[in-house]
């Protein structure tokens, strides 16, 4: 009983004693928080930028010692910085801003990855869910996923006769293989539990496929069209070179042709970009769609 | 001769794996009355899984069958719903639509959409899981999503209500909370219900009968144990119950002394 009595007492001369600093307090508060986040900034971004500029001082050095082969950083910029500095012109005809080739380029692997996407995904499922079917196309997808997309042209080019279908068959033949795959191996990992879930619910075919195959498989599907998309940008340079016109993979093309190699490593620095704002853009889908499971 | 509601009768149950057989259940023979409470009780690998899911028809008998409420078993459905031992929610649908995909299957043309949706809530509100219902399986504790795998089943409105080894995988705490909410439920709605466990005190507590079974391959039923406590039952009470203790003791002796592992 006498054990509280004393707490009181002292009570408010501490909180009296405690009043004033505590405005200082925060400022000091704000501050930390600030100085924590300038840490994190700096942590996130420093080391690309250090590693970046580490390795534009090697080339830099490298290139000068051997003057003709790949220019120099600096040299780039003297070359090409009009095109580094405005990819928004547009002279008519092929002469156009980065941007327009990077967007007609983008356009292309919409169209052709989306019908890989189709397909893949339809496919992944009928060789996941039959064994028979499994048997039959497993093999043959395995062999054909290991040709190049280069390898792919001639063939196509005789089977459509045409540029533009050729192109996106290219790229639509390089980024389906994964896309099968991952889908087939998807569906036949659908746990057990979930399938007698649905056998003690009678689901129906349809119900499955939507209600329990598609969402447990979603994971897996967008592990394939990841790597997916990426093949198909890989493919992009390979298509183009027979298309020609507007596009990032004809621009390179062309300008080793005019032996323009400045001009090719700006190009190059837009693909790599693009690359993998794409793979980052269908991790992000494949996030939201799964609402979170998706394996990374 | 009337047959019991729930009826099992010469089931033996043989996997062949290309030439390799082998037997799991032989010759079991049981009969389980509407609303009782029946465990299977046995050794890990005396086919007790296997049992309860020729009953849900997800293995079918090699000989023999059974017989619920007048028909024979021959395929899966919601009239034998299953609470299975690691929960099997769907990770990707919250509690509530978890319960709604039973709901919506199995009372599609026979309840309204409000109709349904109060009947998803009226059974997560049986195993108390209200406070949850847009929750992911991910976001609740294992005892949680064992309570919600109970409120599909039961939303199911089954004949009989097949639990396979529902708290296997809980701490001692929460088995006991929930195995109090499961005698709540039975008390009020009246459920046959055919349970697997492997804990002696369980069986005990839960059961009017315990089904002992002898080591496989090949198990048979050895032994069946009336319990006759009455109900309600609380577990501290029945602790010292004389009928208790000689229900609990005779299940450790078949179990240890006559069928040890």
């Amino acid at each position: 009983m006498s054990v509280p009595k004393p707490s009181f007492t002292p009570a408010e001369p501490l909180t009296a004693a405690l009043a004033p600093p505590e405005p200082q307090e925060t400022r000091a508060g704000l501050a930390d928080e600030l100085a924590r986040r300038a840490t994190a900034t700096a942590t996130a971004v420093l080391p690309p930028l250090l590693t970046l500029a580490a390795l534009l001082g090697i080339w830099q050095l490298a290139a000068s010692s051997h003057p003709g082969g790949v220019p120099s950083p600096s040299a780039i910029w003297q070359d090409s910085h009009d095109l580094i500095l405005d990819p928004f012109f547009d002279h008519g005809g092929t002469d156009k801003g980065l941007f327009w080739h990077v967007l007609t380029s983008l356009k292309r692997v919409g169209i052709g990855f989306s019908l890989s996407a189709i397909c893949g995904v339809s496919l992944g499922v009928l060789i996941g869910a039959n064994r028979w079917a499994h048997r039959g196309l497993d093999p043959v997808f395995q062999v054909l996923r290991t040709v190049p997309p280069l390898a792919w042209l001639p063939i196509s080019l005789a089977m459509f006769q045409q540029a533009q279908p050729s192109a996106l068959f290219v790229i639509f033949v390089t980024s389906i293989w994964p896309i099968i795959i991952n889908t087939a191996v998807g569906v036949r990992n659908v746990p057990v539990d979930y399938v007698n879930v649905a056998r003690v619910l009678r689901l129906s075919p349809i119900e499955y496929f939507f209600k329990i195959l598609l969402p447990a498989t979603t994971p897996y599907i967008f592990t394939g069209l990841r790597i997916g998309v990426g093949m198909s940008w890989l493919a992009i340079v390979a298509s183009e070179m027979l298309l020609g016109g507007v596009g990032v993979g004809f621009f390179i093309w062309d300008q080793y042709n005019a032996s323009r190699i400045s001009d090719i490593v700006v190009a190059l620095a837009w693909v790599g970009l693009t690359g993998f704002a794409l793979d980052r853009l269908v991790a992000l889908a494949g996030r939201l769609i799964s609402r979170g499971d998706a394996a990374s | 001769m009337p047959k019991a509601y729930l009826s099992i009768e010469g089931l033996g149950v043989t996997f062949s794996k290309g030439a390799q057989r082998s037997e799991v259940l032989r010759d079991i023979n049981l009969q389980v009355e509407r609303g009782e409470f029946v465990s299977l009780i046995g050794h890990s690998g005396c086919g007790k899984s296997t049992l309860l899911n020729v009953v849900a028809g997800l293995i079918p008998a090699t000989t023999g069958g059974v017989i619920l409420d007048g028909q024979e078993v021959d395929q899966p459905g919601p009239d034998r719903a299953v609470v299975f031992q690691n929960h099997s929610l769907l990770p990707w649908l919250s509690v509530r639509e978890n319960v709604d995909l039973a709901v919506n299957k199995v009372f599609g043309s026979a309840k309204s959409a409000a109709e349904r949706r109060d009947w998803t809530l009226h059974n997560l509100e049986l195993v108390q899981m209200t406070h949850a219902l847009n929750k992911r399986p991910a976001e609740i504790s294992g005892g949680m999503k064992q309570r919600v795998g109970i409120a599909r089943a039961l939303a199911m409105q089954p004949k009989v209500l097949l639990l396979d080894e529902p708290f296997g995988a809980l701490d001692a705490l929460t088995r006991a909370r929930l195995q109090d909410t499961v005698m709540q439920i039975q008390s009020t709605l009246k459920n046959t219900v055919l349970m697997i466990t492997h804990d002696v005190d369980e069986a005990t507590l839960l059961s009017d009968r315990i089904v002992m079974m002898t080591n496989g391959p090949r198990a048979s039923i050895g032994q069946v144990l009336e319990v006759s406590l009455a109900r309600p039952r609380d577990r501290l009470a029945v602790a010292e119950n004389p009928a208790y203790i000689r229900g609990r003791a005779a299940v450790i002796e078949f179990l240890y002394a006559r069928q040890a592992a």
